[in-house]
């Protein structure tokens, strides 16, 4: 550890209190909307798409555009938080809740991992995405959601920093065993709470 | 997928500013000499902490400039006029201040030399200073791998590493091109618009030579650039992309 050292003329920018009671530490606000991947950005035809749910489940399920569309969703105002500091607060999305996805399904699992077009994935307990906590969101501020912002459809699991809210998700491998995804396996930390700056590993 | 970048716990460190170098009006780099660094890969980063005296803190990731093969840490840091830190960083800091320092971070963006090549390397603005680390690392490292450097600014006067540019585009290997989006200086006969596909077109290696590519700048170059070596026919898998979004870094 070392000794608290001050940087001599640097004043900050303190926000606002009744925004800063919402900011988890080390986060400042944000009023656009920062696009961060890792890669190009993939386009799949809704025709071509499809959502599964795969793993150690009873009976693997598999959802077209059309039938996933027609299920229940809900609309959900969150503030989001990205690990690269920046957060939004009062963000609107569209989605199906991960609960209704998994409504009938038996499985055996502790973990999932959500896997994207484009190889992306991130991993998260089950207990992260079940409970009105993590959507399968389609709309961001009453549009389709954009393909730069992870559309036609992304995760959203909004209590955690924004890379575990999987762009362009096509589904859900349910596990016994945590299996670290794409930023956990690259410094990231493992399951990422913005309330315990929990960025990197070790944090 | 990425090897590991970080092992075990990112701590704190207090480092120390060495050298201080105006790049542009708008960009300085700062040498960093910390007591403990772990070495890094090109294309990482670090978190650099600020603290008020009444203990206000703000952290910003900045990219390591400086390649593996030297022992400080050099990053390159642009002012956002609107931001909270880099005007600090650039206005501000001195030589013989301190700072605190923890990294490197990310483990994705990121080339050694073992990968191979081709490399393809487009940058727009400060989204060079990555790819400079990589650069710096192929030659400090005596690797051959050709690399082909795509640079856009808005003028020459914001061309950041404007001179050691020009001693690379004449070195065995490597190639530098560059694009001005607003203003040329006088007599430049070289391309004066954004990158687009068909610039990418005449710039780019070919598929076939299956060159491992990395873009770095603003979200629509980001965006438009890597949709467009896709359509070129480049495997996605082949391209990573990294932002520098207008969001107070």
């Amino acid at each position: 550890m070392c000794a608290r050292i001050f940087s001599r003329g640097f004043h900050g920018r303190r926000q606002e209190p009744e925004d800063a009671s919402r900011l988890p530490p080390g986060q400042y606000l944000v009023r656009d909307f920062p696009v961060l991947s890792a890669g190009p950005t993939p386009r799949t035809p809704l025709e071509r798409w499809d959502f599964s749910l795969s793993g150690e489940v009873g009976q693997p399920r598999r959802w077209t555009w059309d039938e996933f569309r027609a299920l229940p969703s809900e609309f959900v105002t969150r503030d989001i938080h990205c690990v690269t500091r920046w957060s939004k607060l009062d963000t609107l999305w569209e989605g199906v809740s991960v609960d209704t996805l998994l409504d009938g399904v038996e499985y055996d699992a502790e973990y999932v991992v959500a896997f994207c077009d484009g190889g992306y994935t991130t991993n998260l307990p089950l207990e992260d995405v079940t409970g009105g906590k993590a959507w399968v969101a389609f709309s961001y501020n009453g549009e389709p959601l954009e393909a730069a912002h992870g559309g036609p459809a992304r995760l959203l699991v909004p209590h955690l920093y924004f890379w575990k809210s999987a762009k362009w998700v096509r589904g859900l491998t349910l596990s016994g065993h945590d299996e670290p995804g794409f930023w956990e396996s690259a410094g990231y930390h493992n399951r990422g709470d913005p309330w315990q700056e929990q960025r990197y590993w070790g944090d | 997928m990425a090897g590991t970048a970080v092992l075990g716990r990112l701590t704190w460190q207090v480092g120390r500013v060495v050298n201080s170098m105006v790049e542009t009006p708008r960009v300085k780099s700062l040498t960093l000499e910390l007591p403990a660094w772990g070495g890094h890969r090109a294309g990482q980063h670090v978190d650099l902490r600020l603290t008020a005296e009444d203990g206000y803190q703000a952290v910003r990731s900045y990219s390591i400039a400086s390649p593996p093969e030297v022992g400080s840490v050099v990053v390159t840091v642009e002012r956002l006029d609107d931001g909270e830190v880099s005007p600090y960083l650039v206005d501000e800091l001195r030589v013989d201040d301190q700072i605190e320092v923890r990294g490197p971070i990310g483990g994705y963006f990121v080339w050694e030399i073992s990968q191979g090549g081709p490399l393809f390397l487009v940058s727009g603005g400060s989204g060079i200073v990555p790819l400079m680390a990589m650069i710096r690392h192929r030659l400090a490292g005596g690797s051959e791998v050709p690399i082909m450097l795509l640079y856009s600014s808005r003028s020459h006067d914001d061309v950041i590493y404007g001179t050691e540019l020009e001693a690379l585009a004449a070195m065995e290997g490597i190639r530098v091109v560059q694009t001005y989006t607003r203003v040329q200086p006088p007599g430049w006969e070289g391309y004066s618009r954004r990158i687009d596909e068909s610039l990418l077109g005449d710039v780019a290696p070919p598929p076939g030579e299956r060159p491992l590519i990395y873009i770095c700048g603003p979200t629509a170059l980001v965006e438009g650039v890597a949709s467009s070596m896709v359509a070129l026919g480049h495997e996605p898998t082949r391209i990573k992309t990294e932002r520098f979004g207008p969001t107070g870094r």
